[in-house]
């Protein structure tokens, strides 16, 4: 039986259950200095001077620097954006006559331990003259820097007649909806561990994560130096969700000051530094209105909404704003749209993408209106949403809206299928008979929903190479990266399935610019579906060429040689003559007659999978919820998340994906936000304060992965697994409350607080 | 997230720990017991405290008995000494109710009774059953030992009675009479979390019915917890029914004086209260 | 600035350092004693990725300082399996898919051996409750409690 499809454990577990990972603070190396970043202390000020003399009289301290000192390296930079005119908005190394967010780098030290360099960050004299923080990123735009204001762009997108939409509706939907600011916040904080080997003339970067690549040719780029003579190293990822990986300007200060000290440079992110200065994300305003006819079709959806990106645009430029209007219609047919998001910034910590970017936002916001058109029309909640589903006869869908800079194709899907697999899996109509009963004895409990279409497997390219050496074990080296999520497991059983070996024969090696010259890291769900569209093709081609060379040793034709186990034999027999892979390899080593005959030596393939579309997985999320009046606790009493990936790898990871991320979409609905008071001073800094699910928090989770729409975009059929889970957490979680509430369309805002049900309940 | 430096000094006798506290305390010196509330304030160096006088390794601290009908708790005795009946009666039951909502199980196995009646956290558990059940401190200095009255003990958001020289040996509570039935009943935002509101009734009832005796306190809204003498006044001498419970409740809503989020925490006391009667007439 | 001479005993083995006061348990572990499994995910006490055994019960290495474990006994993730057998909680967590990046994994690892040592037959809510003492920010928790409790039904075997 082939290991694709099946659930085996994990190649990544052994070191990491005996506490051997390699995390980024695990890393050490001889001579090594600590960094600290001494960070603004307000949100919004003029930066008149930094002193950083009295933390340099400190015995053990190095080195310091303030902005002066790195004035020749540029902003960070950004690799995912369209927009052209957002450069000035790029977030310098260390600040500059301004401070915009609390947490923003001002200065650095150099010192021998981690201690000694925060003890002296804590001398550095940072001058500071307050301006006013602006907080709200619906309120009119101020100065960003005399220039500018704080609305680098507006995303606009449209197609078809709105106006005539709204013209002939029979009723108009208009919602006013808010989503809080939250974020990945991975139990490893982020660490960058930079060395310059002089001998070889070459920096290397540890601790990275996510885009090795990308990081590599830019840091090369921003320092002047050739992007062969820079190496970044990925080791154990503690959780990525979006956050960890990007560029950030401590990644460049660690590797200035291994090239400028001449020695090893270590720094570890702590908490609070994490809770300020890591990306933040999510938080948007929308208003949105539906045009429908009488029986709740929609004619036109009419978007403006306002995306609070923080103090700085950072690496993906106006990536999530863009998402968020090119994704907004989800499985619904919108015959016009019209979508202006303005992306503006206040004086916060910059934003970016979180798992499921501007989907978790965009799902709530549409499947809140899609309650309330149901609401308005007087019609169930569960028929208008199948009365606008695109159909499977329309599939593959194409609609007038880019995003990710592709054109929108729904590639497969059978949305009202899934619908109806899930109400059967939840129970809808006897929770409702059940839902009907409690609220007669007095109880506050509700049902909710949310359908998503989710997007993965973002293209262009991904190349890997696969080798197998002379004692049969293979290599599997890729440009992907890992956050800890089975990329090397996922990546073996593929390779494993195509080429004809135990899964455990296949190493996996990622993150490692190194190794392999071109890699598109990992996120937006792209690693099973291009990767593993790579994987598959370079185990089917080297199974062809162990095909051919063992012909020719076994003298037997190659198309009745089969390859089990590592083995090559003929297919009619297992007692037949036979060569194992690691025989073929040495076949084939240099110099020997059969590899003269092929361009290069060795068992060894090296394939590429291209793709110009995304591909779409799609799923639906069902909440019962129970409203305790005396205190507005929301307590999730039973869930179901239901996700197509058109076909699963390995269903126990997909299951694990799914679980996972609805415990983050968990925390985005009810506990987790970064809040400010009103000058801009950061309230969640500890985790007493951002509130992540923990155990006791989860409900009944109960998880259907369905296979009905393999993606036709790729060999394998699959489609992205990373971020469903999340996606409509938020819309089904407001949904049930809601309905507990009357399903009077009282719940507007995410996360929904006990203080808010309080409210919303009239106690 | 490193502490700033400081001098750490381990005593191993009360007369020790005494003098070292005389020596640093005007130096900012703190004790430190447990650590579950000081070393997260050192680390986030909201605290800085030059030196420590660890008082963990004190003979005699970790003394958790009864004598005389009270329990004299020690100044280092865990939490989690409390998780296991700690007392006979309904006083064991009421502190090992009461200790699995106090923050996690690890830190429960180092933070101490006596070190969170000291830090004084409003939204902690013990104070609030201090306060409520009349406990006694035994606060020691050079200058001998010196008994407060819990009323006495916590003047306000972080803050008691204690002087900076003075360690607080020991508490003792007095063991409740074989009647007494408790209530407690605590709303925060996750498991383990500090309480955003809390309450605590102990009733003993005739018997008719009636109260003979009612203990009723806060904690986690006001700066201190506190018991409240109108609505005890009101359950005392009569048959507790919904009415008169949720009148008692109410009076402690409004009688309340939140420190922030006012109606969501007079929202929050009514329901704690409530519920924490209803408990203790169960 | 005190300094002061410690003698840890970890899973069985003295290490001597020579350390300053402010040094906590969690980074003497990972700098001193060369353990690194034990994790520091939020050096504040409320995410337990750095979760010890001392004298066989669960703390927080990050909220105590390292010189006052001396004389104590402590067990860390290091000394969970027995060569090359693992420990059944680290087994079952490989089997049930229990954890994903594996940073959160050595200090749930070791509260749930502290929680099978002090009872083999913990109540799943009772599991639930202790288990709320950490975060896991990649599984959603679900497998981390089936993995508990198979561990729990392995070992009583």
């Amino acid at each position: 039986m082939s290991v694709f499809g099946q659930s085996v454990t994990r190649l990544e577990d052994a070191p990491l259950v005996r506490g051997q990972g390699a995390f980024a603070a695990d890393i050490d190396f001889p001579r090594q200095l600590h960094m600290r970043v001494v960070r603004a202390e307000m949100a919004h000020a003029r930066l008149l001077s930094v002193d950083v003399a009295p933390a340099l009289a400190l015995p053990g301290v190095v080195a310091a620097w303030s902005a002066a000192d790195v004035q020749g390296v540029p902003p960070i930079p950004f690799r995912a954006t369209k927009v052209r005119g957002l450069e000035p908005y790029c977030q310098p190394i260390l600040a500059r006559d301004r401070v915009r967010y609390v947490g923003e780098p001002v200065a650095v030290i150099f010192a021998e331990d981690a201690a000694m360099a925060e003890d002296a960050a804590d001398l550095v004299l940072v001058d500071l003259e307050e301006l006013p923080a602006l907080l709200d990123a619906a309120a009119p735009p101020g100065d960003f820097d005399g220039a500018r204001d704080t609305e680098p762009t507006i995303v606009r997108k449209a197609y078809g007649d709105v106006d005539a939409a709204f013209r002939e509706a029979a009723h108009v939907v208009a919602l006013d909806l808010s989503i809080g600011r939250h974020s990945g916040v991975p139990m490893e904080t982020r660490g960058a561990i930079a060395r310059y080997d002089a001998a070889m003339d070459v920096l290397e970067l540890h601790g990275t994560a996510k885009k090795q690549h990308w990081n590599r040719d830019e840091i090369a780029r921003l320092l002047g130096r050739a992007p062969s003579s820079v190496h970044l190293f990925e080791g154990h990822v503690g959780g990525g969700f979006g956050v960890r990986g990007e560029l950030y300007p401590e990644d460049l200060l660690v590797c200035l000051a291994a090239l400028r000290l001449g020695r090893p440079v270590k720094w570890i992110e702590d908490r609070r530094e994490h809770l300020v200065a890591t990306n933040h994300s999510r938080e948007q305003r929308h208003r949105i209105r539906a045009a429908v006819d009488a029986q709740g079709q929609i004619l036109g959806i009419d978007n403006v909404f306002f995306h609070d990106q923080g103090g700085y645009i950072r690496t993906h430029g106006a990536r999530v704003a863009d998402m968020s209007a090119g994704l907004l219609l989800g499985p619904y047919r919108v015959p016009a749209y019209r979508v202006a998001g303005h992306f503006r910034l206040t004086n916060k910590t910059p934003a970016a993408t979180y798992r499921s970017p501007g989907r978790f936002e965009g799902s709530f916001v549409r499947e809140r209106l899609m309650d309330a058109i149901a609401a308005r029309c007087g019609i169930d909640r569960l028929a208008v949403r199948q009365r606008n589903f695109v159909g499977v006869a329309e599939m593959p869908y194409a609609r007038p809206l880019d995003a990710l800079g592709t054109d929108v194709v729904l590639d497969s899907g059978d949305y009202a299928l899934l619908l109806d697999k899930a109400l059967a899996r939840f129970g809808w109509d006897a929770r409702q008979a059940d839902v009907a009963r409690r609220r007669a004895a007095g109880e506050c409990v509700g049902l909710g929903l949310g359908f998503f279409v989710e997007k993965s497997g973002l293209g262009p390219s991904d190349g890997v190479r696969l080798t197998v050496d002379a004692t049969g074990a293979v290599e599997l080296v890729t440009g992907a990266a890992s956050v800890g999520q089975g990329v090397e497991t996922v990546l073996a059983q593929i390779a494993a399935a195509a080429l004809g070996v135990e899964y455990r024969r296949v190493r996996v090696l990622h993150g490692r610019t190194d190794r392999i010259e071109f890699g598109s890291g990992a996120h937006a769900s792209r690693v099973t579906v291009m990767s593993g569209s790579a994987t598959h093709q370079a185990g089917l081609a080297l199974a062809a060429l162990a095909k051919a060379t063992a012909a020719a040793m076994l003298q037997a034709p190659a198309d009745s040689l089969t390859i089990e186990a590592g083995v090559v034999r003929r297919a009619e027999g297992a007692g037949g003559a036979s060569v194992t892979l690691g025989e073929v390899a040495r076949a084939l080593a240099p110099g020997s007659a059969l590899s003269r005959e092929r361009a290069t030596p060795g068992l060894t393939v090296e394939s590429w999978f291209h793709s110009d579309h995304m591909t779409y997985p799609y799923g639906v999320q069902m909440a019962q919820v129970a409203i305790d009046r005396g205190t507005g606790t929301v307590k999730v009493e039973h869930y179901l998340c239901a996700y197509d990936v058109g076909r699963a790898v390995n269903p126990m990871l997909v299951e694990g994906q799914i679980v996972g991320g609805f415990a983050q979409g968990l925390g985005g609905a009810l506990y987790e936000a970064f809040r400010y008071d009103e000058r801009g001073q950061p309230l969640s800094t500890t985790f007493a304060d951002y509130l992540m699910p923990t155990i006791a928090e989860m409900p009944p989770l109960d998880v259907l992965v369905t296979e009905d729409a393999p993606s036709p975009l790729n060999p394998i059929g699959v489609k992205g697994a990373g971020e469903g889970g999340t996606n409509a957490v938020g819309a089904a979680i407001a949904s049930a409350v809601d309905d507990a509430l009357g399903g009077r369309g009282l719940v507007t805002t995410l996360p929904i607080t006990p203080r808010d049900v309080l409210r919303m309940l009239g106690t | 997230m490193k502490p700033a430096p400081f001098h750490w000094h381990a005593p191993t006798t009360l007369a020790e720990a005494a003098a070292l506290l005389a020596e640093y305390a005007p130096q900012d010196g703190r004790v430190l017991a447990g650590g579950q509330s000081l070393l997260p304030a050192m680390a986030l160096r909201i605290a800085r405290p030059p030196h420590l006088v660890d008082i963990n390794r004190v003979a005699g601290l970790d003394l958790l008995e009864v004598v005389d009908g009270v329990l004299r708790i020690g100044a280092v005795v865990r939490h989690a000494a409390f998780l296991r009946e700690a007392a006979p009666g309904p006083l064991g039951a009421l502190l090992a109710a009461v200790a699995r909502h106090i923050a996690h199980w690890p830190i429960r196995q180092r933070g101490t009774f006596c070190g969170s009646l000291c830090h004084a956290d409003p939204a902690a558990e013990w104070p609030l059953v201090a306060a409520v059940l009349d406990a006694v401190m035994v606060a020691h200095s050079l200058r001998g030992d010196r008994r407060i009255a819990a009323a006495a003990f916590q003047r306000g958001l972080l803050d008691t009675a204690l002087e900076p020289d003075e360690l607080l040996r020991a508490v003792e509570l007095p063991l409740l009479a074989a009647d007494a039935r408790f209530g407690f009943e605590e709303v925060s935002r996750r498991a383990g979390d500090f309480a955003q509101a809390m309450a605590l009734a102990v009733l003993r009832r005739g018997p008719d019915g009636r109260v003979t005796e009612a203990r009723l306190g806060l904690g986690g809204v006001e700066p201190a917890p506190r018991r409240f003498p109108q609505a005890e006044a009101m359950l005392r001498g009569a048959i507790p029914d919904a009415a008169l419970i949720d009148a008692a409740a109410h009076s402690v809503a409004q009688a309340a004086q939140p420190m922030e989020d006012e109606g969501y925490r007079r929202a929050l006391t009514r329901t704690v209260v409530q519920r924490a009667l209803l408990q203790a007439c169960a | 600035m005190s300094e002061h001479a410690v003698t840890l005993r970890v899973n069985g083995i003295a290490h001597r350092l020579q350390l300053p006061a402010r040094r906590s348990l969690a980074d003497a572990l990972r700098d001193g004693c060369g353990l690194t499994g034990t994790h520091l995910g939020c050096e504040h006490g409320v995410c337990g990725a750095c979760t010890v055994l001392l004298d066989g019960v669960p703390v927080r290495a990050c909220l105590m300082l390292a010189v006052q474990a001396e004389g104590a006994e402590i067990r860390t993730v290091e000394g969970l399996a027995q060569g090359a057998t693992l420990h059944p909680l680290q087994q079952a967590f490989i089997d049930h898919h229990a954890l994903q990046c594996g940073f959160c994994t050595p200090g749930f690892l070791m509260l749930a051996v502290a929680m099978l040592e002090e009872d083999p037959d913990m109540p799943e809510a009772e599991m639930v409750h202790r288990l709320s003492s950490n975060l896991c920010r990649c599984t959603g928790y679900a497998n981390i409690l089936k993995a508990v409790q198979a561990a729990a039904a392995a070992m009583a075997r």
